[in-house]
């Protein structure tokens, strides 16, 4: 019988969650790396049970784990002493080394994006947010980090090279950051084509590759923010996430900063036009869709000024038409004295014929809905407060 | 051949010891001279998932919010390269690496 594997990312470490196929029975595992900051983990579709995970640390920077075994036990890849001594040598201990490429053609010069002042800054790495694996090969994985820029791993981890075309982007000297920070937080596959993925900058916007990551478009047509002073910038905008459901990769459903709201493309982001309708706010974090119904989509609305659930009511919102149509769902969610927030990397949807939706919150609690949003409950309810979550469906 | 190598006791920070997978305090054979370089230099080559987290990959220079004592002083700001206090060097004391306070 199926089951699921739930990962959350915490800022406290990473907790492994297993649920049985009526996702009513949960086995919690954790905390893993305790006291790191776990921005993201996630599982290789390829290879359920390799599983990459970042940890961070404003001491100690950044490290890259990894399981083999779905999570039971980790490691830094090629970092293992009892790996002495192997073909390729010694271990090098570069599973956390991310330097952005100066080597011509794409990465040379180091260049330079705007800083809070208006000057000139130079790109200074700060952490993962985001880990994808390749839908093709367990090996490779792909990275966003902080300062914005795209890495890529194609030994299961051991070293990362910058896929400097998109740092080296004509409006790379525009990207900003926002309050928090310059990150590339979102990273999208096509499914359909190896060759193009979508990446998504606070505060620089949504761009895409059509070559493997060699040269990128801008992708910000149709956006609003009343943050920018141009009416229609190139760049610059605080995209929250993308998505996309695979049997429509060139549908792209997007959370905008206030101002803008949830978004959607239907020419792989090439135009975007805005679908909030009757959402009661335009702020929010993450956006995800049903894993069988292309246009099912869920999102979860905050007070666009504090950053918490309107009136103190924790609502997802879901819409079967692609947006301007909302329902909120709140059967067995908090409908008082709810403040906390769901961030952008922390909802993500199972395959199993009824779709489960997952959420986790700042205040610790992770939900699940095993019917597509009807009804929810807590899994776990007091983990430090929550980053990401990610499902995995097991056969 | 009688060894040259220097024993050195190191303390290392809770979660760096949980990276490494250890426990209390290890034991480094280091070459002499006995440096704050040479210290981090053999530390990382025997647990090489440490690297990058004490001090920077590439510049070697110590990140900000770590802190290197021994002998009850401060040797955050020498020189990497000047000669450990001796009873480091003998193994009498060992080098600590502290993670700073975060005040607030």
């Amino acid at each position: 019988m199926s089951s699921v594997r739930v990962l959350v990312g915490t800022k406290k470490g990473a907790f492994v969650i297993n649920g049985d196929g009526a996702r009513k029975k949960w086995q919690v595992s954790g905390p893993h790396f305790g006291g790191w900051e776990i921005y993201h983990l996630k599982g290789s579709s390829v290879d359920p049970n390799r599983i990459y995970a970042s940890q961070s640390s404003g001491w100690f920077g950044q490290v890259i784990s990894r399981s083999d075994d779905g999570g039971k036990t980790w490691t830094t890849p090629g970092s293992n002493p009892e790996e002495l001594k192997t073909p390729e040598g010694w271990p090098k201990g570069e599973s956390n080394k991310f330097v952005y490429n100066t080597e011509p053609p794409a990465g040379k010069p180091l260049t330079t994006h705007q800083w809070y002042d208006g000057t000139q800054h130079p790109w200074e790495f700060k952490r993962v947010w985001h880990l994808e694996p390749s839908l093709a090969d367990p090996d490779t994985v792909y990275a966003g980090v902080e300062d914005a820029a795209l890495f890529r791993s194609t030994d299961g981890g051991k070293t990362w090279q910058e896929l400097a075309g998109l740092r080296g982007h004509g409006t790379g000297p525009k990207w900003s950051p926002g309050a928090g920070g310059m990150g590339l937080h979102t990273i999208v596959f096509d499914p359909t084509n190896p060759k193009r993925i979508y990446v998504a900058i606070s505060a620089a916007g949504n761009f895409r590759t059509d070559d493997g990551g060699a040269t990128w478009k801008a992708i910000n047509r149709g956006l609003k923010s009343p943050y920018l002073p141009e009416m229609t910038p190139e760049i610059g905008f605080c995209v929250h996430r993308i998505a996309i459901h695979p049997s429509r990769p060139g549908v792209l459903y997007m959370q905008l900063h206030q101002g803008g709201g949830v978004y959607r493309s239907d020419n792989a982001g090439d135009e975007w036009h805005e679908v909030n309708g009757n959402l009661p706010t335009d702020f929010g974090f993450p956006i995800d869709v049903h894993a069988h119904e292309p246009t099912t989509i869920y999102a979860v609305p905050m007070d666009p000024h504090l950053r918490v659930p309107p009136e103190g009511k924790l609502r997802v919102y879901r819409s079967k038409a692609g947006g301007n149509e909302w329902e909120p769902l709140t059967k067995g969610l908090p409908q008082e004295n709810c403040y906390i927030n769901v961030l952008r990397d922390a909802m993500a949807v199972d395959r199993l014929d009824d779709c489960g939706i997952y959420f986790g919150t700042t205040g610790g609690q992770v939900y699940c809905s095993p019917d597509g949003g009807n009804n929810w409950s807590p899994i776990v309810r007091d983990l430090p407060g929550v980053l990401s979550v990610e499902v995995q469906t097991l056969a | 051949m009688e060894s040259t190598m220097a024993a050195i006791r190191v303390v290392l920070p809770y979660h760096l010891r949980i990276l490494a997978k250890i426990t209390g305090e290890i034991q480094l054979e280091v070459q002499p001279p006995v440096t704050q370089h040479s210290v981090l230099s053999a530390l990382e080559a025997r647990y090489p998932m440490l690297r990058g987290t004490v001090r920077d990959h590439v510049t070697h220079k110590r990140r900000a919010f770590i802190r290197f004592y021994a002998c009850e002083q401060d040797l955050s700001h020498e020189s990497p390269d000047a000669p450990l206090p001796e009873a480091v060097a003998t193994g009498a004391e060992p080098y600590l690496v502290i993670g700073a306070i975060a005040g607030g």
